[in-house]
């Protein structure tokens, strides 16, 4: 690739998605755009980027989606579920004796990793939270990579990525290659599609939030506007947990880190009234979403 | 420090398979994850490393000729130190039967081939060997 499409794909990423590619990335553009290319019947990536530079809105919504959906994998940084594990669950058992109930929200659930993750600790953790009924409910924007969440099966390599294999064993049931998470633990997730930019109020009021990784695509005031809006949805005393990549310093003054526990965050009982965001956010979301 | 696997000797990888194609992979991944690597072929001259030295980690093929990888491990785990190691399989063998019996011979972790550098570094932190994955 020439160092003018290089460029140009680095500034359109950036207008369209806020992802900051820098200059030694070019295997990544490979990786993801090459098949992308073969997928659109085009000879390449040259080929592609000279679709993109014509104005081809499709071509552009599709490597926008390509370039910036994450892989996600079982236990990604695993510090967020040691915390959920070792700090969050603890807490609420305390808080939630009275009413015996935790409720749990994947903000950007995707295919399935991090819901059943955590459906694997809360599993693990049963003798403490016997008697207990917990919820996870895992929403995404995109219905397709729902649905393979839904199913709960994974290739031998992404069930490699961060999944300890004594929970392998013990958890999934093995088809060849093929790994489908046991029914049991698929039972402990609700799926629903829902895109963050809309009203969400309807789900009602969580214990734990996580929403990792997704952010980071808005822009400023979107990333405000949604901050605000988790706030109304998350009880007083609950747990926020975000990206490795994220913050909610200098945005917002609803959630205050966890001093010592990264990416964990909770409420400061600040609830600004907010309305969901209007309908000009939008493009920005079907350039992401591929729709 | 307490732990033997933090100090100065943590960084030994012994890298056991019979095929020098794999071990020279395995070792290039490793060595980008600063482990210094010794190589076997099987498992007798594995266990004879380990004799030698105990390694902070095994990165360890299941079928070679001599002795298996399994029977390795039943051994090196009755060695004095020999519970040290962080044994991580690497093999065709991706059964769930197979997985079981190398847990209950005392691995850490399995990995069925193909694998990556990715997957040796997602893990190894998983046991604890590196202190976090390296990014992509």
């Amino acid at each position: 690739m020439n160092a003018s499409d290089y460029e140009y794909l680095r500034k359109l990423l950036k207008d369209h998605s806020g992802l900051d590619l820098s200059a030694d990335k070019q295997y990544l553009i490979e990786s993801r755009l090459l098949p992308l290319s073969r997928k659109c019947g085009l000879s390449g990536i040259d080929n592609l980027v000279q679709k993109m530079r014509g104005g081809s809105a499709r071509h552009i919504a599709q490597a926008v989606e390509a370039m910036t959906t994450n892989e996600t994998f079982f236990f990604r940084d695993k510090a967020p579920f040691d915390h959920f594990r070792d700090t969050i669950i603890p807490e609420l058992l305390k808080a939630r004796a009275g009413r015996r109930t935790i409720r749990i929200w994947c903000a950007a659930g995707s295919t399935g990793q991090e819901p059943y993750s955590l459906a694997m600790c809360l599993k693990e953790m049963s003798a403490q939270l016997a008697g207990w009924r917990t919820e996870i409910l895992a929403t995404d924007l995109s219905q397709e990579v729902l649905e393979k969440s839904k199913a709960g099966i994974y290739s031998q390599f992404e069930v490699q990525r961060g999944l300890p294999i004594q929970l392998l064993v013990k958890y999934f049931k093995q088809n060849g290659e093929i790994w489908q998470v046991n029914a049991d633990i698929r039972a402990m997730v609700q799926h629903r599609q829902l895109n963050l930019l809309h009203d969400f109020s309807q789900l009602g009021t969580f214990d734990v939030i996580f929403c990792r990784n997704v952010l980071i695509y808005f822009d400023q005031d979107t990333k405000i506007n949604v901050f605000n809006r988790l706030a109304r949805s998350l009880e007083t005393d609950g747990f926020l947990v975000l990206g490795a990549a994220e913050t909610v310093v200098g945005l917002t003054d609803v959630f205050k880190p966890c001093p010592e526990k990264r990416g964990l965050y909770r409420p400061t009982g600040t609830r600004p009234a907010v309305a969901p965001m209007a309908a000009a956010a939008m493009p920005r979301m079907a350039a992401i979403g591929g729709r | 420090m307490d732990d033997p696997r933090v100090g100065e000797q943590a960084r030994t990888c012994l890298v056991v398979d019979d095929s020098s194609v794999v071990r020279k992979i395995a070792r290039r991944f490793l060595e980008e994850l600063n482990f210094q690597i010794i190589e076997a072929e099987n498992g007798e001259r594995a266990l004879d490393a380990c004799r030698r030295a105990m390694p902070a980690a095994v990165l360890l093929d299941w079928n070679m000729p001599v002795m298996d990888g399994h029977e390795f491990l039943l051994h090196l785990r009755r060695l004095p130190g020999g519970d040290l190691p962080r044994v991580v399989f690497c093999t065709t063998e991706n059964n769930i039967d197979h997985i079981s019996r190398a847990l209950e011979a005392g691995a850490d972790e399995y990995i069925m081939k193909p694998f990556d550098k990715d997957i040796i570094a997602a893990k190894f932190h998983a046991v604890g060997l590196i202190a976090a994955s390296m990014p992509a």
